[in-house]
Order: C-alpha cells, then sequence, then structure tokens
C-alpha cells in the first residue's frame, strides 16, 4: 500500500505491507534510528513518537495507520538552535546512563510538559509510567522533567 | 522480531462501509479501532485475521462523551484519555474515572477506544466491568439495522461475544446515573492488567443502599455481575459489618484461575477486600451528593 506521512514537518512516502510497523517504518525505512525498539510487547515505551501530537508506542501501530497523519520522532523536536529545555534537563540532572529509554522518556515528558507546563511530581511519575528505565532510576528522570519544566517556564517570561 | 502475519487491509470512510466491508471479507475480517489489543495478539499469533477494517477515520461520528437529558453516551472511538478527562464522567460515573487511571499507561490510553475494550471479551478488561456496574448497554449496528445488548450479556467465554462478525458497536449508553461509585484494582505493576478488580455502583434512600450494582474483572472466564451480592446488600444499612458479608459472598461468587496474575485463592482474596474498599468508597461518594 502507498503511504504519505508528514514525518518532522517533511512528507515522506513510500510502498509498504499493510503488517509493517509503524516503528520499523522510521527506522528501516527513513533512517530515523533515534526512535528505539526495545520490548515488542507494548510494554517498555522506547519507541515513543507523537502521532498527530499524541505521544504513543509506534511498536503498536501499523504504518499504514499513519498515512495521512503527523509523526514526530526525536529527531523532529529539536529546534536545531541547541537542546530543547527537556533535552537540557536530563543532561543536567543525569537524566541517563545507557541512554536506550531516552528518546522515548523524552518524547513523553515533552507531550507532557506541553499539556501541563508545571506537573507536579506524581504527575510526571504517572505520565512516564508507560517507559521503562532498566539502568538510571527514575529519581533522576524525574527530576530532568522538573528542571525542563522550571527552565521552560523562566525562558518563557524572559521572552515574553 | 515480531510482526504480524499477512493481511489484507481496508480504511472504512462511514459506519455503513465499514458494515459492508466487514460483509463483503467474510468471518476472518476483524476491525482495526486502536490496535492495542488486537496488534499485540496478531504478532503472538493469538489472532490471525487475513482482513483488517481500519475504523480509525470514523473519529468525527464515533468519537464523543456526552450527557443526553441523563443518559451517558459513548461513542466506540473515544480514547480511554478522553474518558479519563472528561469532567462529565468524573462527576457522575466516577468509577469510570477510577478505573480509567489504571487503565494500561498514558501512551496505550492515546490510542485504545472503549468500543474495542468492550468487544474485545478479555476477562481481564477493566472497562466492561465497569460498565456492568453501571448497568450500561452497548450499542451495536449490522446490515439488519441496530440492537442494544447489556454489557453483562456481552460475553459467552474468554475473547467470545454475542456480536456477529458483521457487527460494529457504535455507542456505550448507561441510563442509570449512580449516587455514589467506584472502582478499584491491585494489580502487579504500573499499567498491567488485573489480578482482580471491582467495580460498584449505588443509590442510598433513607440512608440505606438501594439499587447496587457490582461489576468484577479478572476473577472469571468472563466480565462477572456479582448478583447475590447485590442481593444481600439491598436495603441493607451501609456499614463495615455489611462490607465484610458483602465480601466474602463475593468471593465466592467469583471464579478466579490461577494465571501469572495470581494464584485463585489469592484472587479470591483479593475479591474480599476489594469488594468492601470499593462500598466504603461509593457509599462516602453517595454521601456527599
Ligand atoms: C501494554 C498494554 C497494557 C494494557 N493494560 C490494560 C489494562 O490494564 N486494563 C485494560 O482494561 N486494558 C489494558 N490494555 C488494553 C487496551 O486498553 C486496549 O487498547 C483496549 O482494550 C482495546 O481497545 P483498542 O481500541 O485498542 O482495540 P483493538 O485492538 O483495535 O480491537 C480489539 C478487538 O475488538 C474489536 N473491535 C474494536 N473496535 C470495535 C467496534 N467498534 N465494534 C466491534 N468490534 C470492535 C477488534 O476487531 C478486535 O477484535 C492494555 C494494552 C496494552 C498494549
Ligand atoms: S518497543 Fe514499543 S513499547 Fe517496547
Ligand atoms: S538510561 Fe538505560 S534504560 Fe534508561
Amino acid at each position: 500500500m502507498h503511504i504519505q506521512v508528514n514525518v518532522n514537518g517533511e512528507m515522506r512516502e513510500a510502498d509498504v505491507e499493510p503488517r509493517l510497523l509503524l516503528v520499523h517504518f522510521i527506522r528501516d525505512y527513513l533512517g530515523l534510528t533515534g526512535t528505539h525498539w526495545g520490548c515488542d510487547t507494548s510494554n517498555c515505551g522506547a519507541c515513543t513518537v507523537h502521532l498527530d501530537g499524541e505521544p504513543v508506542k509506534s511498536c503498536t501501530i501499523l504504518a499504514v495507520r499513519a498515512d495521512g497523519h503527523e509523526v514526530t520522532t526525536i529527531e523532529g523536536i529539536w529546534s536545531g538552535t541547541g537542546l530543547t529545555p527537556v533535552q537540557e534537563g536530563f543532561h543536567e540532572e543525569h537524566g541517563l546512563q545507557c541512554g536506550f529509554c531516552t528518546p522515548g522518556m523524552i518524547m513523553t515528558a515533552t507531550a507532557l510538559l506541553e499539556r501541563n507546563p508545571d506537573p507536579t511530581e506524581e504527575e510526571i511519575r504517572a505520565a512516564i509510567s508507560g517507559n521503562l528505565c532498566r539502568c538510571t532510576g527514575y529519581e533522576n528522570i524525574i527530576r530532568a522533567v522538573r528542571w525542563a519544566a522550571d527552565h521552560r517556564t523562566a525562558r518563557e517570561e524572559v521572552s515574553a | 522480531m515480531q510482526v504480524p502475519a499477512r493481511f489484507e487491509y481496508e480504511v472504512a470512510t462511514s459506519v455503513e462501509g465499514a458494515i459492508s466491508l466487514l460483509q463483503r471479507y467474510g468471518s476472518e475480517t476483524r476491525l482495526l479501532a486502536g490496535g492495542h489489543s488486537l496488534i499485540p495478539m496478531m504478532k503472538l499469533r493469538l489472532a490471525s485475521p487475513e482482513v483488517l477494517v481500519d475504523i480509525h477515520r470514523l473519529d468525527k461520528d464515533l468519537r464523543y462523551i456526552r450527557d443526553d437529558g441523563g443518559t451517558l453516551r459513548i461513542g466506540a472511538l473515544a480514547r480511554h484519555k478522553d474518558v479519563l478527562e472528561s469532567e462529565l464522567v468524573k462527576e457522575h460515573y466516577t468509577l469510570l474515572t477510577d478505573a480509567e487511571t489504571m487503565i494500561a499507561d498514558p501512551l496505550v490510553r492515546n490510542m485504545g477506544t472503549v468500543g474495542g475494550a468492550l468487544a474485545n471479551g478479555d476477562p481481564a478488561e477493566d472497562l466492561p466491568a465497569a460498565f456492568v456496574a453501571l448497568g450500561a448497554e452497548v450499542v451495536a449496528r449490522g446490515p439488519d439495522g441496530e440492537r442494544t445488548i447489556a454489557v453483562e450479556d456481552l460475553y459467552t467465554g474468554p475473547y467470545e461475544t454475542v456480536l456477529e462478525p458483521v457487527d460494529i458497536i457504535t455507542e456505550l449508553r448507561c441510563s442509570r446515573q449512580p449516587a455514589g461509585s467506584a472502582y478499584f484494582k491491585v494489580e502487579r505493576r504500573a499499567g498491567d492488567y488485573a489480578s482482580a478488580a471491582i467495580g460498584v455502583a449505588l443509590n442510598l434512600a433513607d440512608g440505606k443502599i438501594e439499587d447496587v450494582r457490582i461489576g468484577m474483572c479478572g476473577v472469571g472466564s468472563t466480565t462477572l455481575r456479582a448478583r447475590e451480592t447485590e442481593e444481600l446488600l439491598r436495603g441493607q444499612r451501609p456499614g463495615a459489618e455489611l462490607y465484610g458479608r458483602a465480601g466474602e459472598r463475593a468471593a465466592e461468587e467469583s471464579n478466579p484461575l490461577e494465571d501469572a496474575r495470581g494464584t485463585a485463592p489469592y484472587k479470591r482474596d483479593l475479591v474480599r477486600v476489594l469488594v468492601g474498599r470499593a462500598l466504603e468508597k461509593a457509599v462516602e461518594r453517595a454521601e456527599v451528593v
């Protein structure tokens, strides 16, 4: 089936089998390997991307389902002028070790802060409950998201 | 790498169109809503449909949650997330909000739909038990028109429903607005299916329990309704002693199987405890109104 998907602002087209999963379309057809592929059982969230602005697990979505829709991957959240506040937060607060879960965590955290710019610790925990980290530990990740929330607001205040 | 077996893929653009695609392709055809039950099952070859009819483009017709003169109407394509965020649901059908906070995780809740959760027929699915407690019914449409089926009559066995292969669930309807309701669940880890879960919805009259319904999840080969327990509660004054007796009766009514989520005696004991907690919370909420 021929599909057209807006990926990171660019229209991408391909002929794919209906059974191709979105995560493999992103990684193997488009070469965007920042989206990781971990458990294959819809549990780990390493494959998180935004579909029409919402964070979702791309290993549990058919590529054909994204036909005519918008997908944002970790490569697409970077503005080109530096790190985003969420990325910077993970750097500042040591929110990663091996980095395997990090793209998914950042996609989920970015979506959270867009909807809820000032989340409580409990809200952060709930938001990332579909993203598993096997090495950093969640405490630093939560601090990283909180750091991003603080500095995001600070930046908005400066630019206002 | 897990991928589904080959299948043909069609996209429906109207409810009627979906029904005629189901008719055209025959019984090895399945609807694809959020895909968050079906795709994992296809990866594991627990399902191998020959054709998928994707209905996500019916959002414009089937994605809504509204009050219709005291009747709650939820479109089949409402996402778990929509239910969780609905103020109407939170105010009048609180057990659905309770359940949604514990269904899967936010990423899954962005995709999974109410219609899919009801049609799937997994006895460990949360929403059917909550809807049994509400006394809700599904609206199913097929080639011969529309009919309604009480959620408690929907299931004939694990992953088996009374729906025909050519039927599509269009709506979930609930005409009863309980004064108080609650849903309690025990899961092994965040986002997992229930080891056991209990939904309760009730009204109080003159300080006595009236019109109580209890749905049980994960403790039988289908979603269960605890009818004998409801009978025991009707007309009684709420209190710890009554909740204790109700919990014991519900544990007897449940019929859990041992699996990775717990042994049968453990699940039975969960039913006993959770029925008590859910009753207490539902009564507390009913008294505030
Ligand atoms: C990691 C993970 C954790 C989960 N945890 C939980 C949990 O804790 N509790 C819980 O209750 N659920 C859980 N789920 C299931 C999740 O809620 C599913 O998304 C939901 O149950 C099914 O909805 P869907 O739209 O994805 O259905 P699909 O997968 O698209 O469809 C499921 C079945 O229903 C049929 N169907 C779909 N829509 C209709 C319709 N309108 N009419 C007729 N038939 C239809 C399909 O043909 C298919 O047979 C979990 C899922 C995952 C992946
Ligand atoms: S690879 Fe998608 S959830 Fe793990
Ligand atoms: S940083 Fe290694 S899994 Fe999270």
